[in-house]
């Protein structure tokens, strides 16, 4: 047994409000505990169900590091199991996504199960008679995770059996998902192909961190924003000349801080919060035409407005996803290590809503975020200087102390200058809760 | 003036030496101006405009892209990376000699290297190329990667 395992006070020792210790981005017996405890009594999202829409359908991801399968039953519900045969652990779904007719079949010993997980048949099962097979958990089937929920397409799901409710955990931040989804004339979004892949050696709270950094984008991103914005200037276009779609998205990263600062941060209980609560850097999009004329005629120009007016930069959903509502983005950052972290960047259209709004979220992912992109080069760079230099014995903590305030209250929703670093703070606070929720402390037991 | 099948070779050639050799300001000549270098993220991806590429640049953003490489807050390239192309005989696989335009595909193995890391990537490249006042152009450029849909490090060069 290593220092944190069933301590909780040293795993509350490990953020004291202004400061976290490096050992949350560092050490691998963290990032066990965080597998065992965080990332199964939280909510976390699985994928849409878009990339599920039929019967028989699947598409395999993991929940930190748990193995899991998506996949729609046969009453047309969004299933979510683990990805492991219960007899010898075989993987039953190897390939990304897929469909399996009516049920899966392990390709070892033929074991079969329905959609929703429940033993189907056994070749040969007579030489199971009377031996108990259905008294144990390997007779029951494929397990299914805790808890299941579809909020307007999108898949979480609670790990644990036991715990805290959906509504409890997401609360107002919603509120994000509302607007994303909402900015289709149909309410619906659906996936629009796969995500780039863009591996990172670097500990995945880093870059959910990154998410509400804001005075992050003119200093590490000053190579392409700065010279993207150079290069137009260099162009000498005739005043009034409309800015191409790839400036539109670029430009603004290299916005002054008081523009961060104005937009402002707001945060939720239990680690959720975004930036971009008065303007983002999205707002400024050009209108695309007809648009608006379908917003109006599915929701009335009052709520179409409103609907379009909301053009929140990032959401955080804690732990590892975040949600650009303005372009319907997600990234997920799935860790696979203390240093080792996979980024995952899905689109989506909007259904019944205008090619060019997909095509712009397509240019934002790629000119942004791919593993190609001049963007997320320097991005990775940070991190991955971050990662090494955080093997300095010179000084244990990290400090997350801007516009920090003795005292502060993440149990209520908070609207705060948009440079704040709050949400970080807010995610360690949430981070501690769920690390510790379902945690045996040894010292008690021992007394 | 007719082109050779030869001289469609030696451009593919040239082209390449020129990205290994950091001639990026003969390299960005070779493009005429509504160019587009694509890099699909999905095997056999037919729409570059609807889902996500890896690349999809017009010739503002291939500038923009060799341009920081150069910057002296680009954080990324300090220390610079390095790449090097080993390609087989380009195949030619269009010439219309009438209109100017031809298409070559090239099988290649493209290597980058920063600090103790390096890459290799299997990819297939076509050129769409055109003839234009006398010289050979690009047009447009497919790079399909072998392992498009892998988890991929940094790739801050040009394949």
């Amino acid at each position: 047994m290593g220092r944190y395992a069933d301590n909780p006070a040293a795993i509350k020792a490990l953020y004291r409000g202004n400061e976290v210790h490096r050992d949350v981005y560092t050490d691998q017996e963290v990032y066990r505990l965080e597998m065992k405890h965080l990332f199964a009594n939280a909510w976390v999202f699985v994928g849409h169900e878009s990339q599920t829409p039929n019967k028989g359908d699947y598409f395999s991801t993991q929940i930190g590091d748990q193995p899991v399968i998506q996949v729609r039953h046969s009453d047309g519900e969004v299933h979510v199991l683990h990805n492991r045969c219960p007899h010898k652990g075989t993987k039953i779904v190897i390939d990304r996504a897929g469909n399996t007719g009516k049920f899966f079949r392990c390709p070892y010993h033929a074991w079969s199960f329905k959609t929703d997980g429940c033993l189907l048949a056994i070749p040969l099962k007579k030489g199971y008679a009377n031996t108990g097979l259905e008294n144990t958990d390997s007779g029951k089937g494929m397990r299914a995770v805790g808890e299941v929920r579809n909020y307007r397409g999108f898949i979480f799901c609670r790990l644990a059996e036991e715990g805290i409710s959906f509504e409890e955990y997401f609360g107002g931040s919603l509120s994000s998902i509302d607007n994303m989804v909402d900015r289709s004339p149909a309410g619906r979004l659906e996936v629009a192909g796969p995500p780039l892949r863009y591996m990172h050696h670097c500990n995945w709270k880093m870059l959910v961190e990154n998410q509400t950094d804001t005075c992050h984008p003119m200093v590490a991103h000053e190579s392409s924003a700065g010279t993207a914005v150079k290069l137009w200037e260099e162009l000498d276009m005739p005043e009034g000349t409309p800015l191409p779609a790839a400036m539109e998205i670029i430009a603004p990263f290299m916005s002054p801080y008081e523009f961060f600062e104005n937009m402002g941060i707001r945060t939720w209980p239990n680690g959720h919060g975004h930036t971009g609560v008065h303007h983002s850097i999205h707002s400024n999009y050009s209108a695309i035409p007809g648009y608006m004329d379908k917003m109006v005629e599915a929701y009335g120009e009052e709520k179409a407005k409103e609907i379009l007016g909301e053009n929140r930069h990032n959401t955080v959903y804690f732990p590892n996803i975040m949600i650009k509502g303005p372009i319907q983005q997600l990234r997920v950052f799935i860790p696979l290590a203390a240093d080792k972290t996979i980024v995952e960047s899905y689109i989506y259209r909007l259904v019944d809503g205008p090619d060019e709004l997909t095509q712009r979220t397509a240019m934002y992912n790629r000119m942004i975020n791919a593993p190609t992109s001049i963007v997320g080069h320097d991005d990775l760079e940070m991190y991955e200087r971050a990662q090494e230099g955080l093997q300095s014995d010179g000084l244990e903590w990290v400090n997350i102390q801007r516009l920090y305030e003795e005292g502060e209250d993440f149990t209520k929703e908070a609207v705060e200058n948009g440079t704040t670093e709050r949400q970080m703070r807010n995610q360690f606070d949430a981070w501690v809760k769920f690390m510790t929720w379902d945690m045996d402390d040894v010292r008690e037991a021992a007394e | 003036m007719s082109v050779s099948k030869e001289q469609l070779i030696d451009f593919i050639y040239d082209e390449v030496r020129m990205l290994d050799e950091g001639r990026y300001d003969e390299w960005l000549a070779l493009w005429l101006k509504d160019g587009h270098y694509w890099m699909p993220l999905d095997y056999k991806q037919t729409d570059p405009l609807n889902v996500t590429s890896l690349m999809y640049e017009d010739l503002f953003m291939l500038k923009l892209r060799v341009e920081r490489l150069n910057g002296a807050r680009t954080f990324s390239q300090k220390p610079k990376s390095r790449c090097h192309h080993v390609i087989q005989r380009p195949y030619v696989d269009e010439m219309d000699e009438a209109a100017g335009t031809f298409v070559t595909t090239t099988f290649m193995h493209y290597v980058e290297t920063r600090l103790d890391e390096q890459t290799l990537l299997a990819l297939t490249a076509r050129h769409e190329l055109a003839l234009v006042d006398g010289k050979l152009r690009i047009a447009n450029k497919r790079v399909d990667l072998l392992n498009s849909d892998a988890a991929f490090r940094n790739i801050q060069l040009l394949p």
